[in-house]
């Protein structure tokens, strides 16, 4: 049983036997030959099993990037379907390498947990669904309605903090998992469903009849999610960051899943006109690899094998999927958005 | 005369060999105790090793010593369910217990609710009547190999798609209303004159007792009987019957409609019920097997000569059979009873806030999770050895009725 496995895991914690395994990350994964890679067990979007039975999401495209970055190779990953609840004990347990998982950054997670959030790939907030017919057009039209949530969440005492703030009286209905939550929800055991906007999306595609329920325009939290890896590790930090950067670069670089190839071949090494940064970027000069320690085309094999942030955004939950996001605060700084990535130098 | 002669030869061989003990090592009693001793010595040395280990790590980590402080801490999370009052401004330490008490609560209703239909299915499976065997034996199978998790998700699936809509819902003379949010009765609000009642009830319990011991001498000097039972409930719900109406001692709060769900009134969710009925069910396969297993171990011989006294065959399974079946069904009873509380921390998977849930919200916001851990530890320990202190008094004195 999967509560058993966590319970287990916080005992091995208690040893004190779980965080042996601390450094040295990046030399287990390619000794194991695969990335083991938590995700969630189901959030359409950003990582959920496709009809063809293949995990297919943001987060998901996370994982292959990196990946791809230390094999060369997007394939080499095994899916560890986490809970919100199981999750940072599965990663603090040595369960997973990686946490790509919409999971919210924050300041006692990443103090207390012995954790480290290192990018942020979604920037999201918490809000409302709710059924269309309820007639209901702002959250603060709930006073004293249902709410169904899952347990191991932010979510949870961001909730709280809005009741209070604004006297709603919430009659919480909380759930250890999300399918358990999300069809108490749609019986209409719940008048409301909250979590992270992105959540929401996610989840309406799932329910019976999704054009019958509107995520309300209150936004009552901020939500940062990203992958998160242990603490003391900095080197595999180091390259989940520079995993999501290389996304962002190519965005702004305009170099896509399609043309990486032409533009490496446009930027040679003896080419004066090149773009210095691409070709750092794509391993063309300056040996970028080495300090991650990767091989010098990592930055190539990740466009290669997962495009840039603006393809994958688009691919998985972007305004032509049926999660339908719009950029948002996830457009690139340039555009009015804040992803942001430090410069390849 | 030869042959005693042998015999007091074999007697002194015997005891010869009785004064050369045998090496300890061939003493089975010896090497029983070696072998406990050792073991208890592996184990405290593996747990002064994790201990040593975790203290170790605790004294070099920067993260914040072991503390119970956290417990006064404000939640500023709410609970799905609690009979005590909780408030967004609760301590932790107060929604713990609360929790702590929605898992006694439950597993309380569960366990007596398992016992009455594991009761009842045990003795279908072993009737002469082939069709109501063979219904309490399929029942039996398909309980037992399905995992509960899978049995609480069904009936808390089951329950929520079934029920209907707040808008349509089904109501009892506009007192009782049965939706999707569960089932809202009228909840008692006592009066002084409640004592009255109570009294009456006792009253009436007293003398039950009285009229019972009355019948029972009267049927050992006279073999005349009497109708105890019939009498005794008569009792039981007239004469309180008659008090409540004359003194009142209640006022009903009706639930009534509010803006999303009735206020008011007392409520039983879906999720606490499809969480007693789960636990319930399954448990009542186990204990059916149990009871089964109980009245199969009592000799035939006692239901033949009971019958042939001429006791009819409700009495002979009521006077004759579950009385020493009990010797055989209450140990493993017990272990049940341990499950049911020991299962019930799967309530958190349909939503019902039982100890484990509340626990693991706790711990996910206060990050105390050592902390969390062992009050978990500590309470279901307790429990397991409250109820298996309680049910093993009770066997012993259900063992002695053995003759
Ligand atoms: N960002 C929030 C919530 C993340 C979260 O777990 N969301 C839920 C609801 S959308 C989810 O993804 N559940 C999927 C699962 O449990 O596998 C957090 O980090 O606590």
């Amino acid at each position: 049983m999967k509560h058993m496995k966590y319970a287990v895991a916080t005992v091995a914690l208690l040893a004190g036997m779980a965080t042996a395994a601390q450094a040295g990350t990046l030399d287990d994964v390619k000794a194991r030959g695969k990335l083991l890679c938590g995700v969630t067990t189901g959030l359409a979007g950003f990582g959920a099993p496709n009809d063809k039975g293949e995990w297919a999401g943001l987060d998901i495209d996370l994982c292959k990037g990196i990946a791809a970055a230390v094999f060369g190779d997007a394939s080499k990953v095994e899916y560890k379907p986490l809970s919100a609840e199981q999750r940072f004990t599965a990663l603090q347990s040595g369960e997973v390498d990686v946490l790509a998982r919409n999971s919210t950054w924050t300041l006692s997670r990443d103090s207390q947990l012995a954790l480290d959030f290192v990018q942020v790939n979604y920037y999201d907030g918490q809000g409302f669904m709710v059924h269309k017919d309820l007639g209901v057009k702002s959250a603060l039209e709930l006073k004293g309605a249902t709410v169904c949530v899952q347990e191991g969440t932010t979510t949870e005492k961001n909730m709280g903090d809005f009741d209070k703030a604004n006297g709603l009286g919430f009659q919480p209905v909380k759930f250890k998992e999300n399918d358990q939550a999300r069809a108490a929800y749609d019986e209409g055991r719940c008048d409301a469903y909250t979590t992270d906007v992105s959540g929401l999306a996610g989840e309406r595609t799932a329910l019976k009849d999704p054009a019958n329920n509107i995520i309300l325009p209150e936004i009552i939290s901020k939500e940062p999610l990203g992958p998160v890896v242990r603490h003391g590790d900095n080197q595999w930090g180091d390259i989940v960051r520079w995993t999501h950067n290389a996304t962002l670069v190519a965005e702004e670089k305009g170099i896509t899943q399609a043309n990486v190839d032409e533009v490496k071949k446009a930027n040679a090494a003896d080419n004066p006109a090149a773009d210095a940064e691409v070709q750092r970027l794509l391993g063309v000069t300056d040996k970028m690899g080495e300090g991650l320690g990767l091989s010098n085309d990592w930055g190539y094999n990740i466009i290669k094998a997962v495009g840039n942030y603006g393809e994958i955004f688009d691919r998985n939950i972007g305004p032509k999927t049926p999660i339908g996001l719009e950029r948002g605060l996830n457009a690139l700084w340039n555009k009015g958005g804040l992803q942001y990535s430090p410069p390849v130098r | 005369m030869a042959s005693a002669k042998t015999a007091a030869t074999a007697g002194a061989a015997a005891n010869t060999l009785s004064q050369t003990k045998p090496p300890f090592w061939r003493d089975e009693r010896v090497r029983g105790i070696i072998a406990q001793v050792a073991v208890i010595l592996l184990l405290v040395a593996a747990f002064a090793f994790l201990i040593y280990n975790f203290l170790e790590k605790q004294s070099k980590a920067s993260g914040p010593a072991i503390s119970f402080d956290f417990l006064t801490n404000i939640a500023g999370f709410q609970l799905s369910f609690s009979i005590i009052d909780v408030t967004l401004d609760s301590q932790i330490g107060h929604m713990i217990l609360a929790g702590m008490i929605n898992t006694l609560l439950a597993a309380a209703i569960a366990g007596f609710f398992a016992t009455i239909l594991g009761l009842v299915v045990g003795i279908a499976r072993l009737s002469k009547n082939w069709l109501i065997s063979r219904i309490a034996a399929t029942y039996i199978e398909i309980i037992r190999n399905i995992p509960l998790l899978l049995q609480l998700v069904f009936w808390f699936g089951a329950m929520i798609a079934m029920l209907p809509l707040v808008k349509e819902s089904v109501t009892i003379g506009d007192v009782i209303f049965l939706n999707k949010k569960g089932l809202f009765l009228p909840k008692p609000i006592f009066e002084g004159s409640i004592i009255i009642f109570i009294l009456s009830v006792l009253l009436a319990i007293g003398l039950a007792g009285v009229i019972a011991r009355w019948a029972a001498k009267r049927q050992i000097a006279t073999g005349q009987q009497f109708p105890t039972i019939s009498a005794n409930i008569a009792l039981i719900i007239l004469l309180p019957l008659v008090t409540y109406v004359i003194v009142d001692p209640i006022v009903w709060e009706i639930p009534v409609k509010g803006g999303f769900n009735f206020k008011g009134g007392f409520t039983v969710q879906p999720e606490m019920t499809a969480l007693i009925i789960g636990l319930s069910i399954s448990t009542s396969a186990y204990i059916a097997e149990i009871v089964r297993a109980g009245i199969v171990a009592v000799s035939h011989g006692q239901t033949e000569a009971s019958l042939a006294l001429g006791l009819k065959q409700s009495w002979t399974l009521r006077l004759v059979i579950l009385p020493q079946a009990l010797r055989v069904i209450i140990p493993p009873l017990i272990s049940q009873y341990l499950n049911v509380v020991k299962n019930s921390t799967l309530a958190g998977f349909i939503g019902y806030a039982d100890l484990f849930a509340v626990i693991g919200t706790s711990q996910n916001q206060t990050g105390r999770a050592i902390e969390c851990i062992i009050i978990l530890m500590g309470f279901y320990l307790a429990v397991s050895l409250i109820i298996s202190s309680i049910m093993n008094v009770y066997n012993k004195r259900a063992a002695l009725v053995e003759r």
